[in-house]
């Protein structure tokens, strides 16, 4: 651990750097290829949609030596229409799920699971979702998407600055493509929890943004004025002394969904914790990997792109020239020539 | 620290501050056992019963718009449904935003089939010609005439009719137009023997509550009626006004149950009715909405129905404590072994954290009816990692200060002015996303956006008002300003070159 905390002193100091921001083509093309993979899956395979989407009905008897050809067996007999799937969830319950019914079809297949495994219609854990409900529900959840991305786009440019919140947008909408395309490349259920999962992911993945800009924007205020590093080399640096601080966060965030998630699949089988956790779980790790490796670069092509910031570039490289009489500007050299004179003789003034 | 040294803006009183936050606990926690709110309300997903969700749509082959009125009058109709069933804590309510909103109507225990069959009915208003009244006393009256024109049976029915009690307040939602009833009042009251339907609610066009300001001030409820529904109307009050009591009196019947009664003292042939009385305002405005209802009823599209049994509701409730214990447990011990002493501020201030949330949890019971779901306990669990985020921003803020060469008090003040604007806008955008997710969405969802936005609310008020004037308070003690080993500050940890030791 506190191997981990001296790393952070010298990523702060600038001693040890990764470069994030110059080599920003190579985590593009890694997000690009995720990208395309998650497009190619939702083409190709869709997503597992529970039935709270396309609506259906599913029922759960708890009885320890239930099987699944006696479920199978005794809601056939009924006689109802489409597709029925039986599934064995945990040790002792049966999930049998259907398409939509109607009530009386509904009643028929409660009974006789009730009377084949001689339990209670009560005692049978029942779900009907009617079939224009998941239309509703789908609207909501992308109205939702969408009003929180424009309030938070909003609020950022007013936080920060209007590039900043269009890079953490970009972030945000990246973390959501990959998660949804992990989702459709494994099949795993996508359910009303697995969405309030990938909302949540948008706030998670944007509070590490937040704090990675956060730094950014205090190392480059007085860029312009002293001309010792480029936008992107400072930008590097944030991230650079952010870096322990967005790792530790994540994995304190990631610790209780963990937990949620191990006892969620573990103890109930199915459900609510588990669909929820494992949405975050997917999606933290994407919004950890954003925020340090797509936000930033972005932020910075965005704003390496403005005048002031081509001229401050352009500084910056002939004093490094004519520092180190070489032309070889390299990042780490740059930054590591921003380190001094900010540090010590700050400390000696105050001494 | 040397006397040239600056001094940074002094630190706000941190015993202070801690005393305030402890008597704010003191004085909630002396609320609940005042409230008598000592246990925390459980959703139906963690206690087992049914939950049913309503759409409300314009029934079909009408045409219309829902408005905010029909629907506030559909949750009545169906909370008097359900209220029949006489369980207690059954719920009804009106859940989204709008016209858009969702019934969701939510029953203990094991009720299952009954809730689903007596909430999706269509109601309809009709207006019927009273033909025999009584105070419902509950007991048969023997020596009463049966009421000539009307079916042995029907007379037996309403003979036997007791309106003080529960199902025969249901609201039966089946009375066939055509058929002659024997229904009760809403308020259980009365009972009355009724005319197959002679005027629908669909043939109303328009209904307000209006104030007659020369005639004493008193409130009245007038209603137009579309042209099949004038002739219909005309055709019925002129044929009854002539009448003696009670076949003189139209009843306005909602769902089943008569809502009013009104006697008819003139034809009215003009499709324009008032109806007077001693209406108080909210009176005459109920039966306004009643009326404009019936103009137009909503049909109800069973969106989703939820059938859990107790023992899936324990096992849930048991997960999610289980979950919740696990994950503070982690967060505790990776603190601990990363932060060191600094971890214990961090447990002491998750527990803080906890406490309020529980405290809270109780009296939101109470005061605005707050169950905690299973979605609400994930929430409060996903809220631990976001609080404790907020603790490790400002001490690694602090650390940054330490490696700039500050003195441990110095960098927790500088470090806190810095981290307290990261914590702000992180916390805020947290905010956001529980408002949005509350106000778009419906069931679970709500109840998972509530807790989150409660606990980072809590997490503000934790990290303002304890952990930043424990941290000032920690600074100053010679275990962490000195840099001990395990104190989390040490050079090591932070890895500072040298340790500036103070003057």
């Amino acid at each position: 651990m506190s191997k981990l905390s001296g790393i952070g002193g010298r990523l702060y100091r600038g001693e040890t750097s990764i470069d994030f921001i110059g080599r920003r083509r190579r985590w593009y093309s890694v997000s690009a290829l995720f990208i395309l993979l998650s497009i190619a899956a939702l083409s190709l395979q869709g997503l597992h949609l529970g039935i709270e989407f396309k609506g259906g009905s599913s029922f759960t008897v708890n009885k320890a030596d239930a099987t699944i050809e006696q479920a199978r067996s005794a809601v056939e007999a009924v006689g109802i229409p489409g597709e029925i799937i039986v599934q064995k969830i945990g040790s002792s319950k049966v999930r049998v799920q259907t398409a939509a019914l109607d009530t009386a079809q509904n009643n028929a297949v409660q009974d006789a699971l009730a009377a084949k495994f001689s339990v209670t219609v009560e005692s049978i854990d029942t779900q009907i979702v009617g079939p224009s409900w998941g239309k509703e529900i789908t609207r909501k959840a992308l109205y939702g998407l969408l009003g929180f991305l424009i309030c938070v786009m909003l609020y950022l440019a007013m936080a920060f600055e209007p590039k900043m919140s269009i890079a953490a947008i970009v972030a945000v909408v990246h973390d959501v493509f990959i998660t949804v395309g992990i989702y459709a490349l494994v099949g795993f259920d996508v359910t009303p929890a697995t969405v309030i999962g990938f909302l949540t992911i948008l706030g998670y993945s944007l509070y590490d943004t937040v704090v990675v800009f956060d730094k950014i924007r205090e190392n480059t205020r007085t860029l312009a004025a002293t001309s010792k590093s480029t936008y992107s080399h400072a930008t590097n640096l944030a991230v650079n002394q952010t870096l322990v601080r967005s790792f530790n966060t994540s994995l304190i965030a990631l610790l209780p969904v963990g937990s949620i998630l191990f006892v969620g699949a573990g103890l109930l089988g199915a459900g609510t914790l588990k669909d929820l956790s494992l949405a975050l779980f997917i999606g933290l790790a994407v919004g950890t990997y954003s925020s340090v490796f797509i936000a930033p670069p972005v932020l910075a092509q965005l704003r390496e792109k403005e005048p002031e910031m081509i001229a401050l570039a352009k500084r910056v490289h002939s004093r490094a020239a004519a520092a180190t009489l070489s032309s070889s500007a390299s990042p780490v050299a740059a930054s590591g020539a921003t380190r001094g004179p900010r540090n010590q003789p700050k400390r000696k003034g105050r001494k | 620290m040397s006397t040239t040294t600056k001094p940074v803006k002094a630190p706000a009183r941190p015993v202070r501050s801690l005393i305030v936050l402890a008597l704010v606990l003191v004085a909630l926690v002396a609320l609940v056992f005042v409230q008598g709110a000592t246990s925390v309300r459980l959703g139906l997903d963690l206690r087992g019963g049914t939950s049913v969700t309503l759409q409300p749509r314009i029934a079909p082959g009408e045409a219309g718009k829902v408005t905010n009125e029909a629907i506030d009058q559909a949750v009545s109709i169906i909370r008097q449904r359900v209220n029949s069933l006489g369980v207690a804590e059954s719920e009804v309510a009106a859940q989204g935003s709008g016209t858009n909103r969702q019934i969701v109507i939510s029953v203990p225990g094991d009720t299952g089939r009954r809730v689903v069959e007596l909430v999706g009915q269509t109601a309809e208003l009709r207006f019927r010609q009273v033909l025999a009244t009584a105070i419902s006393t509950g007991t048969v009256d023997p020596t009463a005439t049966p009421t000539t024109g009307v079916s042995a049976a029907i007379n037996a029915k309403f003979a036997a009719l007791d309106c003080s009690k529960l199902e025969n307040l249901q609201g039966t939602g089946t009375d066939a137009p055509t058929d002659t009833i024997a229904v009760c009042d809403r308020a259980g009251t009365t009972k009355y023997i009724l005319a197959p339907a002679e005027v629908l609610g669909r043939q109303i066009s328009k209904a307000s509550a209006g104030i007659d300001t020369q005639g004493g001030n008193a409130w009245y409820v007038s209603l137009t009626f579309n042209d099949e529904g004038t002739k219909a109307f005309g055709a019925l009050t002129t044929r009854v006004t002539t009448l003696g009591e009670p076949l003189n009196q139209v009843a306005i019947v909602l769902d089943g149950l008569v809502v009013s009664s009104p006697r008819i003292t003139e034809p009215i042939p003009s499709g324009n009715a008032q109806i007077t009385g001693s209406f108080t305002q909210l009176e005459a405005q109920d039966l306004a909405n009643v009326l404009k209802y019936g103009a137009l009823p909503l049909a109800f599209d069973r969106g989703e129905v939820q059938q859990i049994s107790p023992t899936l509701g324990a096992d849930q409730l048991n997960a999610g404590l289980i979950a919740g214990g696990l994950g503070l447990l982690l967060v505790f011990l990776y603190s601990l072994l990363y932060y060191r002493g600094l971890g214990l501020v961090t447990v002491g201030s998750l527990l803080v954290a906890g406490s309020f949330v529980y405290v809270l949890f109780l009296l939101l019971g109470k005061w605005i009816g707050f169950t905690l779901t299973l979605a609400g306990i994930a929430g409060a669990i996903v809220a631990i990692g976001v609080t404790a985020d907020s603790f490790i921003v400002f001490f690694e803020r602090i650390r940054d200060e330490l490696r700039e060469g500050r003195s441990l008090r110095t960098a927790v003040e500088t470090g806190w002015t810095r981290a307290r604007h990261t914590i702000l806008v992180a916390d805020f955008v947290s905010i956001i996303a529980a408002v949005l997710l509350y106000f778009f969405a419906v069931g679970g969802v709500r109840g998972f956006a509530f807790t989150l936005g409660l606990t980072t609310l809590i997490d503000l008020l934790v990290v303002f008002a304890f952990t930043k004037p424990l941290v000032t308070l920690v600074a100053r003690l010679k275990f962490f300003s000195s840099g001990h080993r395990l104190s989390g500050f040490s050079a090591k940890s932070t890895g500072t070159l040298t340790v500036i030791k103070e003057a």
